[in-house]
């Protein structure tokens, strides 16, 4: 058993609000220059939709991922000999288009036109080529279902559909998908990185471009079934989302994380087994790979689990803050969180929590309301199609979209009760598996939400891995034939 | 640690061998130099962080972290420390939205107004007359009086042509148009408008600060956004008073209803997310699918504007079956105690059918008592006969300390029983018109009602209560009589079944809601909330829909109830630290008298929209009444002006200084004297109000000074009349005046004019439609460049604004720009050696104070008519004094005057002294030691010095004037509430203090609700739990409004009202090409914007479509031919607005919206409609203004600025729209 520490994310899709700080707080921190125009490392797209880059979800395009070949797990975009042979040659690749051909204005013409018959207007143009331009795509250009009427249905997550959605007012449904870097316990653009410069951090997890070693092969982009790795324009260099590694070394959680309005988000450190890898990603049926990756993860309160990280040497710190994990709870004891994609194999380790939705038709549906108690809708009256999130979450698993919604739902029920003094059916309580104090842990961690419960993070040990006694008058200077810079 | 580099080469290798490997190589630990992660840490790493927010019109009040690297603000992120809420709710962290992460952009964006612009031919025109005339007023009078220079650079207004110029000489500039026009036409005709001050309020003070000193009105701007909900007034007798976030957090059942939480409300939107997992269960009533809706248990899409039908139907169901198929005790027990419900009202006969009327007062009953007409009766269970509550408007103002809500007589202390019903003690079961509004005619319904017959004052007097009247005009049925609903399915007003052919609503899910809602607050003691917003305010009869729905919290006792009641988010903001706030904004230290404006009337006047009225207000009269009593809008604001009513600003057709010569010259000695002669020219015609002739050039306004807001691009509904008539440039307006009604008390001119405004000056830090549009430009320091504070009602914190770095070019704060434009204006005044002079000033009939008395019995009685005597303060507006040395505005802007100490503070009808407080801010601020009127004064000339004497002089934030405000309140009700405040006597908040961690403010009795021990602002809990009464008539929470225009518009109850009927054009209309449709045009908040604010930005222009857009039901769309981001114009004869359509199937067919306060310096190509450019949103809007809300002198129905008014709505309306021809850009 190789041990292994992950930082991960959950999304509690249910309170996304589609507000979109989390992609305008990281942008201003991380992309907000030329060449990185285009890059969202965290955008949000409304579903159903194609989102971005334009149906990033379709691997029959873009190749992203793995697949199962014999039994076998291989890059989707084909085997190492394969891509090194047509190093020079990648057709799967997004165009700019397929994000957004990014623009500006010319503002300085309100200031400075000379008088003129009409007033003056800014219009917009092209950042690549300095040209007015018509715009005609965006990052965000389904926002709440905009032309959704038509996108929605080239949604990859729809036409898998056993059966397929109406685009119509009355069959209205809509959610937002946040999205940054999966940080993939299996990542498929590492392994397909022709230079080496992708990997992924011993101590935490986190997959990073190495901006010296890169070779603009862009493999990365491609190989990637998210498509949450960029290539900048002006550097020649591939690049994505960091994790704010600078702000997690320190204690502190991601921007996208700390600026979260709808306070969505968790972060917390997972255990992993490293030899278990393959296995988990190899299984024939893609609807066990969400419970493969369950079995990957390690117990952190097991005391023999503990007892073998420190002596694989994960730090105290980075056990204690496993075994608080917030989002351990929300992935194994609770299983309210499901990866994205699951059937992708890269073991995702950014993981949502699917959404509610308002009741169908009010007074049209199947009547599950009988008692003047159960004002809630049901599960299978909810507008978003339980195959829909099983399309995102499950590789089309609905049983246990249902069974995450119906606690969620039993959470609501039971805290009702108690607010209005109630007693709650017991049965009700143990049908979905959890015990009253897990509703009401599950409440407090999803409700509350405190700050501190939402994320856990532990501060870096640099000590392990440098001379810090060394490194303290010297840090931060950086001059030719200095000591080097430190963080 | 480092290594050396290897060679790219060797890490090519690197690739074929890995350093070690577990499952397959699917996990690999590599021992790479990882040095390069620097270049991450470095862009993370940063000089310092500073405290900040941003001063716009959201409400948000969010308190964000500013990062300096290198001298430059690189971004922002939120800052945190927001006092906890506790255990056991979730926190207030983080606060902000998208925008406001996105503000950093503007700050080095080529957008900025970097330097002081004025139009070239403008500057070319002054700099020649200085030339040519030594007294600069003598240099700004050859340009303005004479037609042809006016003309050409009004005409260039908008058309670009700036230059840039030297701060002193556009100070100059300004400074000679201020006092040529206060010389000339009067110092009214300067104006100033700027919004929402709790958003960064020291800017705000500081032009309301300089306009108060130089005698120029502020405008208002609540009303005129069409946010203030003259409902509340209406119901409460105050403002708005609303939750703070965290309190939605509270409760058991929430509806929006109109309001897009997610999407307005984004920083509190996770309380109504959490507030589910509690076990909230969630509606959202919205014609389209919202983002709102997406948080909901039941989604109930309603035909836009039809809100008021579903909202009477619930209450039909509500009274139905939890007060008269079966008595809810909860219920009936605050319906006693905190609503009129109890109290009597008379009836008149005639044909024998009876008519409700006013109140019946303790005057009728021949009980002698101060203010006997000003308290309301009720008939006494214990006694059989009537008694007189304490807590009514009467017994506010008697001094007998007895304004408060216990169940007292107020004659005979005895404990009353009062009952709610007549039936059981009537005398007749007769038969009451209630009035019924619909598009296929009013009509007037007979309902059963019983009703007690009095001998009063050798009299037959028939009465009934307010109850009695509410359930027959609700169509309940009570089983005594045939004139009701007999149940939920028949189609009578105002059934379930009625509603639904409105709504479009299934009856049975209005049904199941009312029950639940109700039972909901019985289940859990009134914490059912209703969270309204702009989707049922922005209509012209907003006040009948608000009143519809806010009954529904009324009737189930869950108002004054933390998690329960009215939640309204519009516009509003409040301001906490009130009293210290408005002292320095309206200068009250110096002067006393502010000219406050109600904006909407200015602005139906000054742009002339007046001037277009085609459709006769005598069409939504009530059927009852026999007919209206003007056909024309406009008279209704004649006659309120003349009657004291609202404030109207120019006031006379005559120069106020020369108006108080004049007197003085008749022999007038004292300011009553004046008042009296005033009264009397009027009464002569003699003296002739400016609002009778507004087309009149002595009665224009002449300069406006804009700050903090995009009037022209933003909150200018109505777009094209203000470019055509004030502004007299461009435009794209298609109506015309030929065919519209004429009114009877305004002057028409057959010419309207062109161009009032003399000059128009705008303060702003981006180049967005008012500064396009402006004559000059002054550049504004952004949030991230000044000292300020901040509040909102979202949350109960005080927390500043702080300059990251120093105002960058030549940008200087809006309190530097007003302090040196008030040096100007001084030394300009010195120059011309202008001596000090005395205006007189006319001043409405103000709410809070004695003159809510003044008009009893809401009966309208007019002195132009001969009706009654014009009695200034009574009858006509109050007539002031006011003295002004012009040489002395910049020594009075720096200084706190010596009123702070000689005259008492307070706020809403109470006052105290704050003399204390003055001496010691003398210690902490310094005193102004220089040789002025002001030597000895606190000196205030840096705004965070202003900042600190406004947190030293408020209630809120100043603990010791906190328990004065208490004691002062204590002293009219005779109740114990200074506890309130108590445990917080010693705390006085610094800038320093709200620096280190916003503070939450101390409970004051300027708002209703308590933070004491941490308790989450509910509004009204002080009124529920202390028996506070409200500003009422009756002191309790009203269902009646007996004004005699109430009755004349059928508006005394809540009903139902449908939106007006608007066609885009009347007769002319330009010809159809190619396919078109008519769709109601609704223009809610943007979620990429801040009204205009961020809409000019390129991070949320690039997240979503870049430019304008109209958003459309994908069926209208493809019967139009229109396909998504087509370009559209959208048109009616207000003007036309071109924008890429958006097309959904989440949008309903029949409406399209345009999201509010689209710019049109983005993106905007011309239409050949106009053959001028696509305007804004506002384009084809415009506003008409309702008579109900222009009642004043009566009771709650009392002028306060910002507080009640007509509203500036421009829902009501529907647009052609059709694809673009042809895309041009007009370049030339």
């Amino acid at each position: 058993m190789k041990i292994k520490a992950q930082i991960g994310m959950v999304m509690n899709l249910d309170k996304c609000i589609g507000c979109h700080t989390c992609s305008v707080t990281c942008k201003n921190t991380w992309t907000n220059r030329s060449g990185a125009e285009y890059m969202y490392f965290n955008n949000v797209e409304t579903k159903p939709g194609i989102g971005y880059p334009k149906q990033w979800e379709d691997q029959d395009k873009y190749k992203g991922g793995w697949t199962l070949k014999k039994g076998k797990l291989e890059l989707k975009s084909g085997s190492k000999t394969n891509r090194l042979a047509g190093l020079f040659y990648n057709p799967n690749q997004p165009s700019i288009d397929d994000y957004y051909e990014p623009w500006n204005y010319d503002y300085e013409t309100l200031t400075n036109s000379p008088q003129k018959k009409h007033q003056p207007v800014a219009r917009p143009k092209s950042s690549l080529t300095g040209d007015f331009m018509n715009i005609e795509w965006g990052p965000n250009w389904e926002d709440d279902l905009a032309g959704g009427h038509i996108t929605g249905l080239e949604d990859p997550n729809v036409q898998k559909m056993e059966e397929s959605i109406k685009t119509e007012f009355d069959d209205v449904f809509m959610m937002y998908l946040p999205r940054i870097c999966e940080h993939c316990i299996n990542p498929a653009c590492v392994s397909s990185c022709p230079s080496g410069a992708m990997y992924k951090r011993e101590e935490d997890g986190i997959v990073l471009v190495d901006q010296n070693a890169c070779r603009s092969w862009r493999y990365c982009v491609s190989s990637c079934p998210y498509k949450k790795v960029y290539f900048n324009w002006q550097t020649n260099k591939a690049e994505k989302c960091t994790l704010c590694f600078p702000r997690l070394e320190a204690g502190l959680p991601t921007i996208c994380s700390e600026t979260c309005v709808g306070r969505i988000r968790y972060l917390g450190v997972m255990l992993y087994d490293a030899d278990k890898v393959e296995e988990a990603a190899s299984v024939e049926n893609e609807k066990d790979l969400y419970h493969s990756q369950l079995d990957v993860f390690l117990d952190p309160n097991d005391p023999e689990v503990a007892k073998l990280a420190k002596e694989q040497g994960i730090p105290a710190e980075w056990i204690e803050a496993a075994q608080q994990s917030p989002i351990y709870k929300m992935i194994i004891d609770w299983k309210i969180a499901l990866p994205l994609h699951p059937e992708y194999r890269t073991l995702p380790m950014v993981w949502y929590i699917p959404p509610l939705s308002p009741i169908m038709n009010l007074f049209e549906g199947k009547g599950s309301r009988q008692t003047a108690e159960d004002i809630f809708p049901a599960i299978d009256q909810m507008r978003i199609p339980i195959d829909y999130l099983a399309q995102l979450l499950t590789a089309g698993d609905t049983d246990h979209i249902r069974s995450t919604l119906k606690k969620m739902s039993v959470m609501r029920q039971y805290m009702r009760a108690v607010q209005t003094n109630k007693s709650i059916d017991p049965e009700l309580i143990s049908s979905v598996g959890l015990t009253e104090q897990q509703i009401e842990d599950m409440y407090r961690l999803l409700a509350i939400a405190k700050y501190d419960d939402r994320f856990v993070i532990p501060s870096s040990h640099r000590e392990e891995v440098s001379d810090l006694y060394a490194e303290q008058g010297s840090c931060g200077l950086s001059f030719s034939g200095g000591p080097g810079s430190c963080f | 640690m480092k290594k050396k580099k290897r060679s790219p080469l060797f890490r090519r290798l690197n690739y074929f061998s890995p350093i070690e490997h577990h499952s397959n190589k699917h996990s690999q630990t590599t021992r790479e130099d990882r040095d390069w992660e620097n270049v991450y840490r470095n862009r993370w790493q940063y000089d310092k962080v500073v405290r900040s927010t941003h001063g716009v019109n959201c409400t948000g009040s969010c308190s964000w972290n500013i990062y300096v690297k290198n001298g430059i603000v690189t971004w922002e992120g939120q800052n945190l420390n927001y006092p906890s809420t506790g255990p056991d709710m979730p926190d207030f962290e983080p606060r902000g939205c998208p925008r406001g992460a996105s503000f950093s952009w503007y700050i080095y964006s080529p957008l900025r107004v970097k330097y002081p612009y004025v139009r070239g031919v403008l500057i070319n025109l002054w700099r020649e007359a200085l030339q040519t005339h030594q007294n600069p007023l003598e240099a700004w009078k050859s340009i303005v009086e004479n037609p042809e220079k006016a003309k050409s650079y009004k005409q260039a207004r908008g058309k670009g042509g700036f230059v840039r110029a030297e701060w002193p000489e556009v100070l100059k500039l300004i400074s000679a148009s201020l006092l040529y026009t206060v010389m000339k036409y009067g110092p009214d005709r300067n104006v100033g408008f700027s919004p929402i001050p709790a958003m960064s309020m020291i800017s705000h003070a500081s032009g309301s600060r300089f306009m108060s000193l130089i005698g120029g009105p502020m405008l208002s701007f609540y009303d005129w956004y069409a946010d203030l909900p003259p409902a509340s007034p209406q119901i409460w007798g105050d403002q708005t008073d609303v939750p703070e976030s965290s309190d939605w957090y509270n409760s058991g059942y929430i509806i929006t209803w109109g309001s897009n939480v997610p999407l307005t409300r984004t920083p509190d939107a996770h309380f109504l997310a959490e507030a589910r997992y509690k076990g909230a269960k969630v509606i959202s009533i919205s014609p389209d699918f919202a983002e709102s809706s997406k948080f909901a248990d039941d989604w109930l899409s309603i035909r836009q504007g039809t809100d008021g039908a579903l909202a009477m139907a619930m209450g039909h169901v509500i009274l139905q079956e939890f007060y008269v198929n079966q008595e809810t005790e909860r219920f009936i027990e605050y319906a006693k105690q905190y609503t009129d419900f109890p109290f009597l009202v008379t009836l008149s006969k005639e044909n024998g059918v009876y008519t409700a009327g006013r109140f019946l007062h303790a005057k009728d009953i021949g009980r002698k008592t101060k203010h006997d007409q000003w308290k309301p009766a009720v008939w006494d269970e214990q006694t059989s006969s009537f008694a007189i509550p304490q807590g009514t408007m009467g017994s506010r103002w008697d001094g007998q300390q007895k304004w408060n809500l216990h169940m007292i007589d107020e004659e005979t202390g005895e404990p009353i029983e009062p009952r709610l019903s007549v039936l059981g003690i009537e005398d007749e079961i007769g038969t009451v018109r209630i009035p019924y509004f619909s598009n296929d005619g009013n009509k007037v319904l007979e309902r059963d009602l019983p009703i007690k017959k009095m001998n009063l004052n050798g009299e037959e007097t028939y009465i009934t209560t307010v109850f009695d009247l509410i359930l027959a005009n609700y169509g309940v049925n009570r089983g005594i009589g045939e004139r009701s609903a007999v149940s939920y399915d028949d189609p009578e007003p105002f059934t379930p079944a009625w509603q639904e052919q409105m709504t479009g609503i299934k009856k049975e899910a209005v049904v199941k809601i009312a029950r639940e809602f109700a039972q909901n607050a019985i289940d859990t003691d009134g914490r059912s909330m209703i969270i309204v917003g702009a989707g049922i305010n922005h209509w012209f009869n907003s006040d009948t829909i608000y009143r519809a729905v806010l009954n529904l919290v009324l009737l189930v006792g869950a108002q004054g109830v933390n998690g329960g009641g009215w939640a309204h988010y519009v516009g509003q903001e409040k301001l906490r630290p009130a009293e210290g706030w408005q002292t320095i904004a309206t200068a009250k230290d110096w002067e006393g008298v502010p000219k406050l404006q109600n904006g909407t009337s200015f602005f139906y006047f000054a742009t002339d929209q007046w001037r277009y009225e085609d459709q006769p207000i005598s069409d939504l009269a009530s059927p009852i009444a026999a007919s209206s009593r003007y056909k024309h809008h406009a008279d209704y604001n004649v006659l309120a002006a003349r009657l004291g009513w609202l404030p109207s600003y120019p006031t006379f057709n005559q120069n106020g200084i020369d108006l108080y010569k004049e007197a003085e010259k008749a022999g007038a000695a004292t300011p009553e004297d004046v008042g009296a002669y005033v009264a009397s020219q009027l009464q002569e015609k003699k003296l002739k109000f400016a609002i009778e002739d507004p087309d009149n050039e002595v009665n224009f306004p002449r300069n406006l000074f804009v700050w903090r807001a995009n009037l022209i691009s933003s909150s200018g509904k109505g777009h094209e009349y203000f470019l055509k008539h004030l502004l007299g440039t461009t435009n794209g307006l298609m109506n015309d005046d030929s065919d519209s009604i004429r009114p009877e008390e305004i002057k028409w001119r057959e010419q309207a004019p062109e161009g009032k405004l003399d000059l128009l000056i705008n303060l702003d830090f981006r180049m967005a439609g008012t500064a396009l549009y402006s004559d000059i430009v002054l550049p504004a320091a952004t949030w991230y460049e000044k000292h300020d504070l901040s509040s909102t009602d979202m949350h109960p914190f005080i927390h500043p604004f702080a300059p990251a770095i120093s105002a960058p070019w030549e940008s200087k704060s809006d309190w530097d720009i007003f302090k040196a434009l008030s040096k100007a204006v001084s030394d300009l005044a010195e120059e011309v050696d202008m001596e000090p002079v005395k205006e007189v000033v006319a001043t409405p009939l103000l709410h809070d104070t004695m003159q809510e008395l003044a008009q009893p019995f809401g009966k309208i009685n007019d002195w132009s008519k001969g009706e009654c005597e014009a009695i200034p303060g009574k009858t006509m507006p109050n007539i002031q004094v006011v003295e002004r040395d012009y040489k002395h505005i910049f020594h009075k802007m720096t200084a706190l005057g010596p009123n702070v100490a000689l005259k008492p503070s307070g706020t809403k009808g109470m006052s105290w002294s704050i003399a204390d407080e003055y001496e010691s801010l003398k210690q902490r601020l310094g005193e102004i030691t220089s040789d002025s009127v002001a030597k000895g004064c606190p000196n205030i000339s840096e705004a965070k010095q202003a900042a600190e004497a406004i947190l030293t002089l408020s209630s809120t934030s100043n603990g010791k004037v906190a328990v004065k405000a208490w004691e002062s309140l204590e002293n009219i009700t005779n109740l114990k509430l200074k506890d309130l405040a108590e445990e917080r006597e010693e705390e006085c908040f610094t800038f320093e203090q709200i620096t280190a961690q916003p503070k939450t403010v101390i409970t004051s009795p300027a708002f209703t609700g308590s933070e004491k021990g941490g308790r989450r602002y509910s509004p009204f809990t002080t009124n529920v739990e202390k028996l506070i009464p409200w500003r009422t008539l009756t002191g309790r929470q009203s269902y009646y409004v007996d004004h005699e225009l109430m009755m004349e518009f059928g508006e005394t109850m809540a009903t139902f009202k449908p939106i007006l009927q608007h066609r885009p054009f009347l007769s002319k209309r330009p010809d159809q090409e190619g396919k078109e449709i008519v769709l109601n045009y609704l223009t809610p908040h943007n979620k990429w914007s801040v009204h205009s604010m961020y809409f000019d930005s390129l991070p949320m222009l690039t997240l979503f479509r870049g430019g304008p857009t109209v958003w459309m039901n994908k069926d209208d769309a493809e019967d139009t031919d229109i396909k998504d981001n087509d370009w559209i114009e959208c048109f009616n004869r207000n003007g036309v607005v071109v924008a890429r359509a958006v097309l959904s199937h989440r949008i309903p067919k029949g409406m399209a919206f345009m999201h509010h306060a689209q710019d049109r310096h983005i993106n905007v190509p011309g239409t050949k409609l106009t053959n001028n450019r696509g305007g804004t949103h506002n384009s084809p809007t415009r506003i008409h203004v309702k008579p109900t809300q222009m009642i004043g002198g009566y009771a709650q129905l009392s002028y306060g600025f910002n507080y009640y008014g007509p509203t500036g709505n421009q829902r009501d309306l529907n647009v052609v729209i059709r694809k673009l021809k042809e895309v041009d850009w007009l370049e030339d």
